[in-house]
């Protein structure tokens, strides 16, 4: 049903004397929720493929469509509607009705009567069915099976056996939708279970997905396993704040506080999944370093202060640094506060010193976002629908599975379903890459310009581009001129939930919100009437050249939210430009930045406060408050308004919902776009290349208190090709030492056939094996030794 | 009365080394391949619809016919595949002859891929009948050297490799779906049709699934002719067949003999029944066609006379039982295997089977209750039409006839135990203590 119905050949059934027309293909379960029936199913699955096991959906037809009918009843979630066919469901047929109580007495028989201390209870389709559907008396006596319970298929996942009804759903999704084919039923008959390789766990990162459409309670997760009943749980949709796929979730809190996430349904987004890390990485906010006072250092110690001495403290620093003051505005936050952010910095500290690259970054990557990422309104975007439409989609430097969880999936959905081919300028062919049937342009850093420029694409192609490509001169070059000389279509998806946000709000030194350019006369003074005030005309420093310029001295003062000076490739150097500056941190946790800060402010966790992300598609994706705010913290945006009153200013406003009333307003810029300056790709060279990326799972402090999550996290590895092995000396190394400017990192060596030669591929940041300790990024020329195995995890 | 058999298949069975090529080829194997080959694929597979060999596995689908329904301008390479999964209590038809005479199903299986345009066909067996699987391979590696199978067989340009595949001992895997998802390295589960294999079968390819016997037939046909076949046999199920007769009859082993031979032929054939007994009941197919009394034993023993007398042909293994047996016990005894081999995919047939198996039990033990048999019945009906497959519908088949027949003696078991009511010391073929016969299934 997920085709437009005006592309399809339509067909016309009765279903409890109801005539309904469906697209030919339909399956006779959708043709009645098309008609408003409900038949009742646990195998069935609308994005699953249809299995037929369970036999719930049991319905008479008396026509196929062909004036004869069939003698038994007939499963609708595996008959094909056809034109003129008869239905009749439990509704109207004594033979549905009749089939539909069997199978549920005999689902029943091995399933146990542990309702009130099960998860599931109250929002359970087996126990509604039942009650719905079924017998109001079972008549076996006979002995149930049993199993020592529960097992676990993962640190994360768990499973009771003996409530499992076996409908395959899991192992469904695991394999077709997530391509983790990990679990899988074992054993035969009524034994049948849900089963995983010995010493081999269902890590995936998809794994949740299988406790929300479990119709029983027999997965659940670790994290949420009797913590709450679901008619005690106070459910909010909103947006998880994870990446910037735009997942719609819904958040369910008891008593104020979150219990756990599940995946919205919005089938232009998410579907129906989510990632694990957007299920489970929630706690971060909830430990116990959630700032709850302002605080403001005294004689070198940071002590709580009341509100209006916190605002006073701020607001004199910032008087005294005039007009050398930078903002840094991370990439995690709404559309809302992004755009006060702004406001603040150019209208208020009348500085285009404004940032919210608090990761590597480029001049180059700056014009390129300018020119061709922001100020698009929504218009004429890439979106997940036209990636299942795409001749091609070519992914560079760009690692979905890790990265956003849910173009991958859309991508692996539309290669199974549709044969979409898929393209990826990459080092090797990760899992996520074969998962999609991607094919492999192998490529070092430097030789990615010139892989993007060799493509073989037509308008109809798209483009997707990775956030590491700031890291590789010459690859926003190639992309500009490739788009141009092909007409095809480009995104670029960033890791953070709040970038495509920031970079409409104008959180760049060189752009204005909703596109407009401060190096545009015209297009200030666009926003100079929006904002009554006169705006500054001088270029701004980007986040780098804030700190180095901190670190010298010749800045003085810096806003920060949320902010890690271990975002940054060198935090070293950023803890240095933060140490020198006189720093007001805005941030819901201590962090390395707020524990340097000269004044504190709390603000509110997400969950606590409302307004919009715009994910990589530049859609709308609603923030909602899930739990009111307990503590002492206010929002950003009031915290901006108070300082701005404190420097004699008015923000403008002082609610999410205010702020976006205005930006709503805005006029999009639509003269001149500043042309890209070209870069040069860097010479190959003839030294070994870093390849580096975030995984999925890492030491993000956004997952801080997820420890059945972070305990499926990825091995950490080094993957290098057998021949760069073989030349480096490393053939019959287990651990290889790699060597940078500030220090090194030992890693397993291991072996990947696909790796170009050349290159050694480490993930970007995992637990105790950080990769910043080396002050080396993507593309930089590392140094390779054997190593002894650590003696501890990570030396 | 040896006239009433016509040994065909089972011809050389007594022979010396009758799995050895040059014995087989002594008796005139490998003619049928011979003239095969100077025919073309459509011409032979139009001698095996002319025939009307119908399917020896159960069902008895016209085999030709199914050759048939391969779409030959599918781009796919087409596979034949045959079923030697045999494994239904009572069956014992396919390993014999994979025993005794394999090249018959080699020459058999080059013969009918030809047929079909397939250059790689699949002998699947069950796994626990390691010998036969020898005498398979060896049959196949015999072939292989002499030019029958490989590259340009005996100069006709027509290449086929075969491929012995053991199971790993799956009732479930005879079913043909089942087969193929085993074959390709799955959980042994029937997948869900359509696609039928015809069209996407093996590999997502066309592909044939035919019973060893009916692969084995083939070249009869083709070596003697259509109308020597069909000069055997009743109206509508022509030729001979291989019927199995096991339990209480004299001489219990295999008696090939034309379609339509009559139950009493054919006990009289086995010797009668033991000496001092009388007949009960008996399968005519196997365990999962439903039982017949002494008052059908007049019955054609064809498809369609069994489908008048309420069962089936199924795959022609009548166990035979005489009055001492209980039908309590041994409908029990049945239910048991198709518990133990629901492959568990669906619902009413893992759950009914398992429900059905705790019921017979109370009826074995004697602890019954009063309404049971009707509770029985029901749980029967509650399965019926539902299920996945068929495997189903055999497990409620042999009970739902069993209960028929024979109500009173299941009533019993509300206050008799079984083994009181018909000690089964008395059932046993040889002298043996009661007490190692009232075992717990």
């Amino acid at each position: 049903m997920s085709e437009p119905i005006s592309m399809a050949e339509m067909i016309t059934l009765t279903i409890d004397g109801a005539q309904v027309s469906v697209p030919k293909g339909t399956l006779a379960i959708r043709a009645a929720e098309a008609a408003g029936v409900a038949i009742p199913r646990f195998c069935d699955h609308p994005l699953l493929d249809p299995a037929g096991a369970c036999r719930q959906c049991l319905v008479e037809i008396p026509d196929a469509g062909n004036g004869r009918g069939f003698p038994k009843p007939q499963p609708s979630c595996t008959t094909e509607a056809a034109n003129g066919m008869v239905i009749k469901t439990q509704a109207t047929s004594q033979m549905a009705k009749d089939a539909q109580e069997q199978i549920l007495e005999l689902l029943l028989l091995n399933h146990p009567l542990d309702c009130p201390i099960c998860d599931k209870g109250g929002e359970c389709p087996l126990q509604n069915q039942a009650l719905a559907d079924g017998r109001a008396n079972t008549r076996f006596d006979g002995v149930k099976r049993t199993y020592p319970k529960p097992i676990p298929l993962s640190d994360l996942i768990l499973l009771d056996r003996e409530r499992c009804v076996l409908c395959a759903r899991c192992t469904r999704f695991s394999d077709q939708i997530s391509g983790d084919p990990m679990i899988n039923l074992v054993e035969r008959g009524a034994k049948s279970q849900i089963g995983i390789y010995p010493d081999e766990p269902y890590d995936s990162y998809f794994s949740g997905n299988v406790t929300q459409i479990c119709p029983v309670g027999a997965l659940t997760s670790a994290d949420y396993r009797f913590s709450a009943r679901p008619f005690d749980l106070t459910s909010t949709v909103t947006t998880c704040e994870n990446c910037a796929s735009g997942c719609q979730i819904r958040v369910d809190a008891r008593r104020g506080v979150v219990r756990r996430r599940l995946a919205g349904e919005n089938a232009e987004v998410n579907e129906e999944w989510s990632c694990d890390r957007g299920r489970f990485g929630f706690v971060s906010g909830h430990q116990k370093d959630r700032l709850t006072r302002p605080m403001v250092r005294k004689s070198g110690e940071l002590v709580p202060v009341s509100w209006p001495e916190a605002i006073e403290a701020a607001v004199t620093g910032l008087k005294r640094a005039r007009l050398d003051v930078g903002v840094l505005t991370g990439g995690r936050l709404t559309v809302e506060t992004n755009y006060a952010y702004s406001r603040f910095a150019r209208a208020v500290l009348h500085t285009n010193s404004i940032d919210f690259r608090s990761r590597s970054q480029s001049a180059e990557e700056a014009q390129f976002l300018a020119q061709h990422v922001a100020g698009r309104a929504g218009q004429d975007c890439v979106t997940y629908a036209d990636l299942e439409k795409a001749s091609k989609v070519v992914l560079v430097s760009f690692e979905p599975e890790d990265e956003s969880p849910m173009v991958f999936l859309r991508l692996r959905k539309a290669n199974r379903k549709k044969g979409l081919k898929i393209v990826t300028i990459a080092a090797y062919a990760s899992r996520g890459a074969a998962k999609m049937g991607a094919e492999l342009i192998p490529a070092r850093p430097s030789d990615v310009p010139q892989a993007i420029r060799d493509l073989d694409i037509d308008k109809d192609a798209i483009i997707l581009a990775g956030v590491p490509l700031t890291q590789i001169p010459g690859s926003f070059t190639a992309l500009a001129d490739k788009v141009a000389e092909s007409g095809a279509r480009l995104a670029w998806v960033p890791r953070r939930a709040g970038e495509i946000g920031a970079l409409e709000a104008g959180c760049l030194p060189t752009l204005l919100p909703s596109g407009h350019l401060v190096s545009d006369d015209a297009s200030r003074d666009e926003m100079s009437e929006v904002w009554g005030s006169r705006l500054p005309s001088t270029p701004g420093l980007s986040a780098l050249e804030l700190l180095q310029a901190a670190s010298e001295g010749n800045i003085k003062a810096l806003v920060t939210a949320g902010i890690e000076a271990r975002d940054f490739l060198d935090p070293d150097a950023a803890l240095a430009g933060f140490e020198k500056a006189f720093v007001v941190s805005l941030e819901n946790r201590m962090s390395d930045v707020a524990a340097l800060a000269n004044v504190v402010l709390p603000v509110d966790l997400l969950e606590t406060t409302e307004g919009t992300f715009l994910n990589w598609e530049h859609r709308v994706c609603p923030v909602d408050e899930a739990v009111p705010n307990p503590r002492a913290a206010m929002t950003d945006i009031r915290v901006l308004a108070a300082l701005a009153e404190g420097l004699g200013k008015d923000l403008g406003f002082r609610t999410a919902a205010a702020a976006r009333i205005e930006l709503a307003s805005l006029p999009t810029w639509t003269g001149p776009r500043e042309p890209m300056t070209p870069v040069a790709a860097l010479e190959p060279g003839r030294s070994i290349q870093l390849v580096t990326w975030r995984e999925l799972l890492d030491d993000s402090r956004c997952l801080d208190g997820a420890d059945a999550l972070l305990a499926t996290a990825r091995e950490v590895v080094a993957r290098i090709s057998p021949q760069t092995l073989r030349d480096e000396g490393l053939a019959t190394s287990t651990y290889v030492r790699l060597t940078g400017t500030k220090g090194s990192v030992v890693y397993p060596i291991r072996v990947e056939p696909t790796m170009v030669d050349g290159a050694i591929w480490v993930p970007f940041n995992p637990h105790s094996w950080r990769l910043n300790q080396t002050g080396l990024g993507v593309g930089a020329n590392v140094i390779l030794a054997a190593a002894p195995a650590p003696t501890k995890e990570g030396e | 009365m040896t006239d009433t058999l016509t040994p065909v298949l089972t011809r050389n069975w007594g022979q010396p080394r009758s799995w050895v090529l040059d014995e087989y080829r002594a008796q005139g194997g490998y003619e049928g391949l011979k003239k095969a080959l100077t025919m073309t694929p459509t011409e032979v597979m139009n001698e095996v619809k002319d025939a009307n060999l119908r399917g020896r596995g159960g069902a008895g689908f016209p085999t030709g016919m199914k050759w048939s329904f391969v779409p030959q301008d599918n781009p796919n390479p087409k596979y034949l595949v045959v079923n030697g999964d045999e494994s239904e209590p009572g069956t014992c038809k396919d390993i014999p002859l994979l025993m005794a005479s394999p090249h018959t199903l080699v020459e058999g299986v080059i013969i009918s891929s030809y047929a079909i345009n397939a250059h790689t066909a699949f002998i699947y067996i069950r796994g626990e009948v390691v010998h036969p699987i020898r005498r398979v391979r060896k049959a196949v590696q015999e072939a292989y050297d002499a030019g029958l199978l490989g590259k340009d067989i005996l100069g006709s340009g027509y290449d086929l490799d075969v491929i012995v595949h053991s199971g790993a001992g799956a009732y479930i895997c005879g079913e043909e779906t089942a087969l193929l998802n085993s074959l390709e390295g799955l959980r042994g589960q029937p997948r869900l049709r359509p696609p039928f294999p015809a069209v996407a079968g093996l590999y997502a390819s066309p592909t044939v699934v035919n019973n060893v016997e009916s692969i084995s037939t083939v070249p009869s046909i083709l070596a003697y002719g259509k109308d020597w076949f069909t000069s055997m046999g009743t109206e509508k199920s022509k030729g001979f067949t291989i019927y199995s007769l096991s339990g209480h009859v004299a001489h219990p082993g295999q008696y090939e003999a034309p379609m339509g031979i009559t139950m009493r032929e054919l006990i009289d054939l086995a010797g009668g029944i033991r000496e001092g007994h009388q007949l009960k009941f008996f399968t005519p197919g196997g365990s999962s066609t439903p039982i017949l009394t002494p008052d059908a034993l007049d019955t054609v023993m064809d498809f369609e006379g069994l489908a008048a007398a309420g069962t089936m042909l199924g795959t022609k293994a009548m166990q035979i039982f005489d009055e001492t047996t209980s039908i309590v016990r041994t409908t029990r005894r049945w239910v048991e295997f198709y518990k133990h081999e629901s492959c568990g995919k669906c619902t009413p047939c893992r759950e009914g089977t398992w429900w059905l198996a705790q019921l017979l039990a109370r009826f074995e033990e004697g602890t019954a209750h009063e309404g049971d048999v009707d509770k029985l019945l029901s749980v029967c009906d509650d399965i019926t039409g539902k299920s996945f497959c068929t495997l189903a519908e055999g497990a409620v088949a042999c009970v739902t006839s069993a209960v028929r027949n024979f109500r009173e003696e299941f009533e019993v078991g509300y206050h008799t135990p079984a083994w009181e009511y018909l000690p089964y010391a008395k059932s046993a073929l040889f002298p043996v203590a009661q007490d190692d016969l009232e075992v717990r299934a």
